[in-house]
């Protein structure tokens, strides 16, 4: 067999390889100690750039605060015939409620209903039990309400590199001032 | 039969009120932010007579909104001073519409990502142990005789009666473990003397210490003794948790 010398690029995919969540730079660099911090972000560069050129089936994504190796979304249909999908898909309400909570973390029950116009309180059970949110505290006023917040499942379900990473990042509580068609994210329906 | 039929779509259709006037806007093509309240309102109405007649059961949520827009429609009907920094009535429906429409989209877009799970996945979790993490060969799962050592040095360092206790206050042994699982989970392990020790006083002490067993044999985390250190440590059981 062919001597291989160990390049550092390879050295990373081999401990995103063996990794059990997104791995961050921190736990990265401390398995690499004698490599500074930039030669470690350009070998990860290298390395995803080397994925992506391939077209293999397997690619590396910025994902939750680290780095992660995900199969390529068009190669799913094969996958899922060899095993059963852990996760199931979310309905329109969970993914309504659950944007609400994302967009506008941290929020209360009564902020997620007021949005919806419907009572949440069984889809919020659901998302909580799936981990997708959590319970950030409480509000200090009257009856102390919960308030909600997204997880780090949520943005490894996802497939985002954090909250600012979310689709549509233009702020929400604007919406009430008169905005331009185009900005709206709603032109589809304005119809003039 | 056919209004059975019915029945199963409608409650699928409209999740809300809300759904519904966005149906009814789009349907009459109007501009979101003119909206004729008054053709609106009678189309909404129209509606909500219409499953009463299919026999659904309307949600309050659906009349409240038949009332607001009422309540909008006879304001508009009143004589507008120009001297009033009265806004278009109006808006008080356009504002949580255009939030709601935001939300859709939102989660539209929200939908459309690779979902972990669906369209892309990772290597089944296995949970590995890396160097920093004190859980190695050269440590054993901690006995029960070391437990209650570790427990009795513990009360032996109390300060004996330096402290009166003035109010019975009730931690219950159950809010202690589910405070230890929240902090274990943020943490992932934690040494039994910061455990024990949170809260000096002999009954806390005894608590928590109660709690430890009790997540212990839920087998919600294990104890592990380190031989060179001596430190026993809680760790939280990843593969039960996950």
């Amino acid at each position: 067999m062919k001597e291989i010398m160990p390049e550092l690029k390879y050295i990373i995919e081999t401990l995103l390889f063996v990794s059990y969540e997104p791995l961050t730079l921190e736990k990265m660099k401390s398995a690499l100690q004698s490599f500074d911090l930039s030669a470690i972000k350009e070998a990860i560069h290298e390395l995803k750039n080397e994925y992506d050129n391939l077209e293999k089936g397997i690619y590396l994504v910025e994902v939750a605060g680290g780095y992660q190796l995900r199969t390529r979304p068009e190669y799913a249909d094969w996958i899922r015939k060899l095993i059963q999908p852990p996760i199931q898909r979310l309905g329109q309400a969970a993914l309504e409620t659950l944007a609400i909570i994302a967009y506008k973390q941290p929020v209360l029950r009564s902020d997620i209903e007021y949005i919806r116009g419907v009572d949440s309180s069984s889809i919020i059970r659901m998302l909580l039990a799936r981990k997708l949110i959590k319970i950030t505290g409480r509000k200090d006023i009257p009856g102390r309400p919960l308030v909600y917040g997204t997880t780090r499942v949520f943005l490894e379900t996802f497939g985002l590199k954090d909250i600012k990473d979310l689709p549509v990042s233009r702020d929400i509580s604007d919406l009430g001032k008169p905005v331009s068609p185009e900005t709206s994210g709603v032109d589809e329906f304005v119809k003039e | 039969m056919s209004s059975d039929i019915y029945k199963v779509e409608l409650i699928n259709i409209f999740e809300g009120p809300m759904d519904l006037l966005i149906h009814l806007i789009r349907k009459n093509e109007v501009n979101i932010y003119e909206i004729p309240i008054s053709q609106i309102t009678d189309r909404y109405l129209e509606y909500i007579e219409w499953m009463k007649s299919m026999n659904v059961d309307i949600a309050g949520d659906f009349l409240v909104m038949a009332a607001t827009l009422i309540q909008i429609k006879s304001r508009m009907l009143l004589p507008v001073h120009d001297d009033s920094d009265e806004k278009d009535p109006s808006l008080e429906i356009t504002k949580p519409l255009l939030e709601y429409l935001y939300i859709k989209s939102a989660a539209g877009a929200l939908s459309k990502r690779e979902f972990l799970g669906e369209h892309t996945f990772i290597r089944p979790q296995v949970k590995t142990h890396s160097p920093g993490d004190p859980l190695h060969d050269h440590e054993i799962r901690v006995d029960l005789f070391e437990l209650f050592l570790a427990f009795e040095r513990i009360l032996e360092k109390l300060p004996s009666d330096i402290s009166i206790e003035l109010s019975a206050e009730k931690t219950s042994v159950y809010d202690r473990m589910a405070e230890i699982i929240s902090l274990l989970s943020e943490k992932k392990t934690l040494s039994f003397y910061e455990l024990v020790c949170s809260y000096p006083v002999k009954s806390q002490i005894i608590i928590s210490f109660l709690a430890i067993l009790e997540i212990v044999k839920n087998n919600k985390a294990v104890l592990i003794q380190n031989t060179d250190t001596g430190i026993i440590r809680l760790f939280l059981n990843e593969r039960d948790h996950a």
